[in-house]
């Protein structure tokens, strides 16, 4: 047993024993989920120091064998799986911790419902980080997939029931198709490992494959046009789940279509330029959604279709890790940076929609409360997704570009542009009215108090910040790989 | 040759139908059914990829039992949700 595995094993443990004592899940919660992150930083620090690790559980190699591979990208996702975990949990943990201190029969039913499905999502996202072979990487999806949907239904109102069913029924029709492409490498080059996916790029057999494998990947990314079932299932969950969901969850798809380009060589190029096309049309398409939402929620949720579509753009034109322009850590860091941002904004709006009693759009300036903390989150963590200095979105993107322009890339780089300067129309429709004083303020209007959520927004947000001013340690990290 | 073609056949025939249907339909049970229907098609083209002149492959048949049990445990949780939502339209 070593450490790796441990990763993998932990929180799933820990999830069947929160399950299965739902009074103390929140001690069962917060405990594994702080050990997950302290084993995450500690291989980190391996992976600095001694360069990828690899183990095959049991000494079963490949194809038979579950091997995981533990490099500097995959480190990075298990620090941000942890990091924006921690966080996250600490804001769950307001639903009461000991078996004792609930506030309510609601929060009760939500604490016990809760933890289980968590801790088991970050099992399944830290095997999926570690997997070295794609039929491994399916099954973690399954779990995955399985447990993003509790969490969607957790709040039990029929529209989030809805939302999780259509999330459940894409979600499979997505990883039958990862299992499609699976099976017909299989049956093209006889191995299923990801170190075979150059040999599969190279056949016309095995690009049919790939082009399944992405595409399932892009049902489970929320990619344009295969995002249907996403805005619904994002906003309609309760803000820590959605947190959960749209800051982590798609990142898991995003890395494994990231890690497939990434080793796939120059048999992907047509993949890869249908994956920047798409890539595109998602940005603009989530920056048109979020400048005609109503509600805040939905806005956010819209928002993550359109940085979304922003990696997938960027993973897109970065190429295989064999042309040394560093686009590809453009792309890594940019999910990153989106994780981090994205559930600090969930965060602040579910504290806002918590102030206000609703989450209406045209409803945020109210006479008789000012703005407090969560709008102030929420107004940094726009300001990391706008990419705008000093930020870890503002890095992403200079490298981004910057790459692009050293290609003579031009439409790329006007096409980002364009959607930077959406995000920050849209997400001004939010943050102007915050700022707005004057005179619909009345006189004696008092600031909302201060509540965990307000501090957990915060420090997501602020992490968001001090990021792109620390970019030069998780862009080290990128540069250590497995070869 | 044509057994091959035949499990080919059937198998891309189920998926490409099951397709259809989840594109086309809004009735939960039968979107549910349909799911079921794309992964027997899906287990039948990945045993036709193992068939291989009288040598049986077992990696594939491990990998198919794994997409059973995991497609069994998802249409139980959908049922579940169905049910559920079915429920709250009752009240």
């Amino acid at each position: 047993m070593s450490d790796i595995s441990l990763l993998v094993l932990l929180p799933l443990l820990a999830a069947v024993g929160a399950a299965t004592t739902p009074r103390t899940s929140g001690i069962w919660g917060l405990t594994a989920t702080a050990l997950t992150a302290t084993l995450a930083v500690w291989l980190t620090l391996d992976v600095f120091q001694d360069g990828a690790r690899y183990i095959a559980i049991s000494g079963w190699v490949a194809p038979l064998g579950i091997v995981l591979v533990a490099d500097g990208l995959a480190a990075l996702m298990l620090l941000m799986t942890s990091g924006v975990g921690v966080i996250v949990a600490i804001q769950a943990a307001s639903w009461g911790v000991f078996p004792s201190s609930c506030a309510s029969k609601d929060a009760e039913s939500l604490r016990a419902g809760f933890w289980p499905m968590w801790l088991a999502t970050l099992g399944a996202m830290n095997a999926l980080f570690l997997s070295g072979d794609l039929f491994n990487i399916y099954v973690a999806f399954e779990i995955l997939g399985l447990t993003a949907v509790g969490l969607t239904a957790l709040s039990g109102t029929r529209s989030a029931l809805r939302a999780a069913f259509d999330y459940l029924s894409a979600g499979l029709a997505g990883s039958l198709l990862l299992l499609l492409g699976v099976a017909l490498a299989y049956g093209a080059i006889g191995r299923v490992d990801l170190a075979a996916v150059p040999m599969l790029a190279d056949t016309i057999a095995g690009r049919i494959a790939l082009a399944f494998i992405v595409a399932g990947l892009a049902v489970k990314a929320a990619l344009f046009p295969l995002h249907f079932w996403m805005p619904e299932a994002h906003s309609s969950a309760t803000p820590v789940a959605s947190a959960l969901l749209s800051a982590l969850v798609v990142k898991g798809a995003l890395y494994v279509i990231l890690r497939i380009s990434i080793e796939g060589g120059a048999g992907m190029e047509a993949l890869r330029f249908a994956l920047a096309v798409m890539g595109a049309a998602a940005m603009l398409w989530g920056a048109w959604g979020a400048l005609r939402a109503t509600r805040l929620k939905l806005l956010v949720a819209q928002s993550t279709v359109a940085q979304i579509g922003l990696i997938t753009l960027a993973i897109g034109v970065a190429g295989d890790n064999l042309q040394q322009n560093g686009l590809w850590q453009a792309a890594a860091l940019l999910m990153l940076s989106h994780a981090l941002a994205k559930a600090a904004m969930f965060i602040a709006v579910g504290r806002i929609a918590e102030e206000l009693g609703h989450d209406r759009i045209s409803g945020l300036n109210r006479k008789e409360l000012r703005p407090g903390a969560a709008e102030f989150a929420f107004a940094i963590a726009s300001v990391s997704l706008i990419g705008l200095p000093p930020t870890a979105g503002f890095i992403g993107k200079w490298i981004l570009i910057d790459g692009l322009i050293a290609r003579d890339a031009w439409i790329w780089v006007a096409l980002i542009l364009i959607g930077t300067a959406l995000s920050a129309a849209y997400l001004s429709r939010v943050v102007s009215r915050c700022l707005r004083g004057g005179p619909h303020v009345a006189a004696n209007a008092h600031h909302p108090a201060w509540r965990i959520g307000d501090i957990t927004a915060l420090g997501l947000a602020t992490s968001a910040l001090v990021l792109g001013l620390a970019s030069a340690l998780p862009l080290g990290l990128l540069e250590i790989t497995a070869k | 040759m044509t057994s091959e073609l035949i499990y080919i056949c059937a198998g891309s025939g189920l998926v490409g139908l099951a397709f259809y249907r989840l594109a086309t339909c809004r009735d939960m049970l039968l979107r549910v059914l349909s799911l079921n229907v794309l992964a027997v098609g899906i287990a039948i083209l990945f045993l036709a990829s193992a068939r291989d002149a009288g040598m049986t492959d077992a990696v594939p048949q491990a990998f198919v039992l794994t997409g059973i049990v995991v497609l069994v445990a998802v249409t139980a949780a959908l049922l579940a949700l169905a049910e559920q939502i079915d429920r709250q339209r009752d009240e």
